[in-house]
């Protein structure tokens, strides 16, 4: 979709527009951890950052494939329209595919509804991360966080170092300059890179919007057998959704602005079934879009904590 | 609340209007990276949530936070706090200040914008230069009130430093002087002949107030004098000269081969500056080999030509040596190679800059060895006056000569940010400790060159019928070092081979005498004992060292002189408390009287070898024994 021609001789300066500077500077980033790691990943978590980071990366090292696999720390409870996605995109990118379950989650059948958000969290994703980069000794490994979602994101460095335990230390980050990026670390430290870091969601959207990049279809409205519970609307995905006694499954017209675990993702009223109806609503919304998540609230400064913890 | 809502709902077009009908085909943006710097109280997160707030950046939910925030935590009474909004990490929430660089996103119908925000205070000149090393404007804030402070002087001069063209002087909390037009323009003129001094070419000064929204986003009533535009106005239009970097010759550096299989060779990197075209003459630096362009590839089809800030791919015609680390550049002006250069440094670590430690050093995607030599001197960032420095310590910026263990392919940083700008990693935690700007080569790398000489040091040592080596004896005073390298010597001699010995102490009676014991000094005591024990080892004599040697960094790097399998480390392992049980010198006394200082073991490092080719627990055998086992190791190897 990039104009085949940027520039020709003889017809003056070209000005590269901000999505050209954020694709080149994504780019990069992904050239120097490949250069630089021994062993990186790329976290797929099939959301709409995850789609535009592993066509990034797609495009970094064409015409070779991206050479690291992708990894997805399941939880067993995402959506259904997101495993699809997932083994389709991996088939496509000709990248290996890793899914790690925590197997001691998956031993006590831990789950949204019985265990709560929390504690859920904790032990398939800040866990099972932790499991699979150290079963598979990965030293660098990508997401596709944003420095505009949260607050404690917007001072984390694009290489995001952690301690052999995981841990994130604030305090202790590496500055930072022009696009010189400092690899280097002890044995067992690893770190987390953010390509898309200064990507807001506006730009995510145009951009998967100019490159035609294939999402999960629940980003776009539709009707869909829902339940309010705690103020979210959440969407009854599959049989394993409790509902109480009386309670039906309402039909409503939804979309999701943020994919997660089903029973922890909120679905905002929508009528917008095309990208040009989500990027005005997107742009019109007056919630951020992390607004959705139940993890992010569950305590003050909850993000900057599980960061600290391990969590991506 | 109905107030904030009501002015939410006022602006919920604005943005839309940003993108136009068709948002996924509208009308491309550009982008402007820009720092906002000030003192502690001048109100800069104000003044950027303010201008995310009246762009439309804050969303219903944000804003309720904040305004339960701005209830707990806030200084504006029932208003609300805008600098509670950018002020992201708990600990600085409790401390109301902000303690390091945080981006901040938000955008228009021309332009999108990226902000780094960063701290005012003096400790943290380490995360101003951060973020003005990507910043193409800044906004210098002061306050009406105070004027210009030490602390504008200070941002101002590091803005210089990193190479922003573009100022904005926004003098902020008008409204606390009664929107006065006669204390803006005394503020302007006194900042006006500062700037100039230091060589801040184009400045565009703006009377706001953050707190109240004046000349932010749109005109102020109450500064009808003012007839400029407001600050996001300014922003919006002002020409920042990125094409500027175009018209400059092809600059290439590169990140990686990609080599998918037999029939592909690409060379992938983001074109620092120029433009490229397919069949354009490049040469590969610093090998100096031509080639031509064949083709610029990228997963969207072949390009007919590259600029400046794209990430691509080249072919070339002819199949040469190019590596991650090599740098492509115009044939016919391509850029300078040199490994000697002076440089100024700003230091970012606690640990002093250790001047003749070797540092990693990375520019662009080169990584090489630098040492850096004593400084020049060092700048008063407050007064610009140059002060005698031997070192450089936390946040500290000088001016210093160094070198590089490999040539490096560089442009002054003033004409490119990307071929001059360099960071300094430590060698052992790898911190980034240190970031730094080369000016210029030195002439002196350019014109010594290396004398050939037809005796070889194969040939020295083959008359000598032995194998040049040196026997690094490290350990702390009064181990035993020198009584064992004494004993090795007199055996080697013994056998015909033909040594020296080099003592820590006689060497500090000559050579090294102007060097003291601090760290700095310790450095340069290995340094030069490093280049005098390699000069020996070319002459084909074993050389055998008895110093402290107290750092592995230094260890590592006389390692790094000599050939392969020629180091042969020797661990002189006494436990502190058997040496200075055996004080031989009377040292150790001194040291704990307080009467020496920076005493190895006692007030001073010691980092004991991980992996030492010979070690001798001296506790456990005789100096006889140590001496020995050492002579069988070096007659074995």
């Amino acid at each position: 979709m990039t104009p085949r021609t940027v520039g020709s001789p003889g017809t003056g300066p070209v000005r590269l527009t901000h999505l050209q500077r954020l694709e080149a500077e994504a780019i990069h980033i992904m050239r120097e951890v490949v250069a630089e790691a021994e062993r990186p990943v790329m976290l797929y978590s099939v959301g709409k950052d995850s789609a535009v980071m592993l066509h990034l990366a797609r495009k970094a090292f064409f015409p070779a494939p991206p050479p690291f696999p992708l990894l997805h720390v399941d939880t067993t409870w995402k959506f259904r329209a997101m495993y699809e996605l997932r083994d389709r995109m991996a088939r496509a990118s000709g990248m290996d595919l890793i899914v790690h379950r925590n197997p001691e989650a998956l031993a006590r059948n831990i789950n949204p509804f019985e265990h709560g958000s929390a504690l859920h969290t904790a032990l398939w994703k800040t866990e099972g991360l932790k499991q699979a980069l150290d079963r598979y000794g990965f030293d660098a490994a990508f997401g596709g966080a944003r420095r505009d979602e949260e607050k404690s994101r917007a001072k984390e460095r694009i290489f995001s170092f952690r301690s052999s335990s995981h841990r994130w230390d604030p305090k202790q980050q590496r500055p930072e300059l022009w696009n010189l990026y400092n690899a280097r670390k002890a044995p067992g430290e690893s770190i987390r890179v953010f390509p898309l870091s200064n990507w807001t969601e506006l730009d995510v959207w145009q951009y998967i919007g100019r490159e035609n990049i294939p999402i999960v279809p629940l980003y776009f409205a539709d009707l869909r057998p829902t339940v309010a519970r705690d103020g979210l609307i959440l969407m009854v995905d599959d049989e394993r959704f409790p509902l109480a006694p009386g309670e039906r499954p309402v039909l409503r017209q939804i979309r999701f602005r943020t994919l997660g675990c089903y029973p922890l993702t909120g679905a905002v009223p929508s009528d917008a079934r095309t990208l040009p109806e989500i990027i005005r609503e997107t742009l019109a919304a007056t919630t951020s879009e992390r607004q959705g998540r139940a993890i992010d609230q569950d305590q003050a400064g909850s993000m900057e904590k599980k960061k600290q913890e391990g969590y991506f | 609340m109905a107030t904030v809502a009501a002015r939410l709902a006022l602006q919920a077009d604005a943005p839309v209007a940003a993108v136009g009908a068709d948002p996924v085909r509208h009308r491309p943006r550009s982008l402007l990276r820009f720092i906002t710097c000030g003192s502690v109280d001048d109100g800069k997160s104000t003044l950027i949530g303010r201008l995310l707030y009246d762009t439309k950046l804050i969303c219903a939910d944000q804003l309720a936070a904040l305004e339960d925030d701005s209830r707990r935590h806030g200084t504006q009474g029932t208003d609300i706090d805008f600098a509670l909004l950018v002020d992201g990490l708990a600990a600085e929430r409790e401390q109301g200040i902000t303690i390091d660089v945080a981006y901040r996103y938000f955008a228009t119908a021309q332009r999108q914008f990226i902000v780094a925000d960063t701290p005012g205070h003096e400790q943290y000149t380490r995360n101003m230069v951060t973020g003005a090393s990507t910043a193409d404007l800044a906004i210098i804030l002061v306050d009406a009130r105070k004027g210009v402070l030490t602390q504008t002087r200070r941002h101002s001069y590091l803005v210089q430093l990193l190479g922003i063209r573009q100022v904005v002087l926004a003098v902020n909390k008008m409204d606390l002087v009664g929107y006065d037009q006669a204390r803006f323009d005394e503020i302007v003129s006194d900042y006006g002949a500062f700037a100039r001094s230091i060589g801040i070419e184009a400045c565009t000064a703006l009377p706001v107030s953050g707190l109240r929204g004046d000349h932010i986003t749109g005109p102020s009533a109450h500064m009808p004098w003012y007839a400029g535009p407001s600050l996001l106005a300014h922003l919006e239009t002002v020409d920042v000269d990125v094409e500027a970097v175009q018209r400059r010759p092809l600059r290439l550096p590169v990140q990686w081969v990609n080599r998918p299989d037999q029939d592909f060779r690409g060379y992938a990197g983001q074109i620092a500056a120029g433009t490229v075209c397919p069949g354009d003459a490049v040469r590969v630096l610093p090998s100096g080999r031509n080639t031509t362009v064949t083709r610029i590839v990228t997963a969207d089809g072949d390009l007919d030509a590259a600029v400046a800030g794209q990430s691509v791919t080249l072919c070339f015609a002819d199949e040469i040596d190019c590596s991650r680390g090599d740098v492509i550049v115009r044939a016919d002006e391509p850029a300078q190679v040199a490994d000697r250069f002076e440089a100024t440094i700003v230091w970012m670590a606690q640990e002093e800059l250790l001047p003749g430690r070797p540092y990693w050093l990375k520019l662009a995607t080169q990584t090489v060895t630098a040492t850096i030599h004593g400084p020049k001197h060092q700048v008063n960032v407050n007064t610009l006056e140059h002060l005698a420095a031997k070192t450089l310590g936390l946040n500290a910026i000088g001016v210093a000569t160094l070198s590089t263990d490999r040539p490096l392919v560089f442009e002054p940083y003033t004409g490119d940010r990307t071929l001059g700008g360099f960071i300094l990693v430590d060698k052992l935690t790898h911190a980034t400790v240190g970031a730094g700007m080369l000016h210029f080569a030195l002439r002196r790398s350019q014109n010594v060159h290396w004398q050939a000489l037809d005796v070889s040091r194969e040939k020295r040592a083959g008359l000598k019928h032995q194998r040049p080596a040196v026997l690094w004896f490290t350990g702390l005073s009064g181990a035993g070092k020198s009584t064992i390298a004494n004993l090795v010597e007199k055996q080697l001699a013994g056998l015909h081979r033909h040594t020296f010995l080099l003592d820590g102490d006689n060497v500090r009676h000559g050579l090294n005498k102007d060097l003291g014991f601090t760290d700095a000094d310790r450095v340069e005591n290995v340094r030069r004992v490093g280049e005098v024990a390699r000069l020996m080892t070319d002459a084909g004599l074993i050389v055998i060292t008895a110093f402290i040697s107290p750092f592995r960094a230094e260890r590592a790097m006389v390692r790094q002189m000599m050939a392969p399998g020629e180091f042969i480390e020797i661990f002189v392992d006494t436990p502190l408390a058997a040496a200075e049980a055996r004080d031989v010198k009377g040292l150790y006394r001194k040291a704990r009287a307080g009467q020496l200082r920076n005493f190895t073991g006692i007030d001073s490092p010691y980092e004991p070898p991980q992996d030492p080719e010979i070690h001798i627990d001296t506790t456990a055998i005789s100096p006889e024994e140590a001496a020995d086992r050492i002579v069988a190791r070096l007659l074995d190897a």
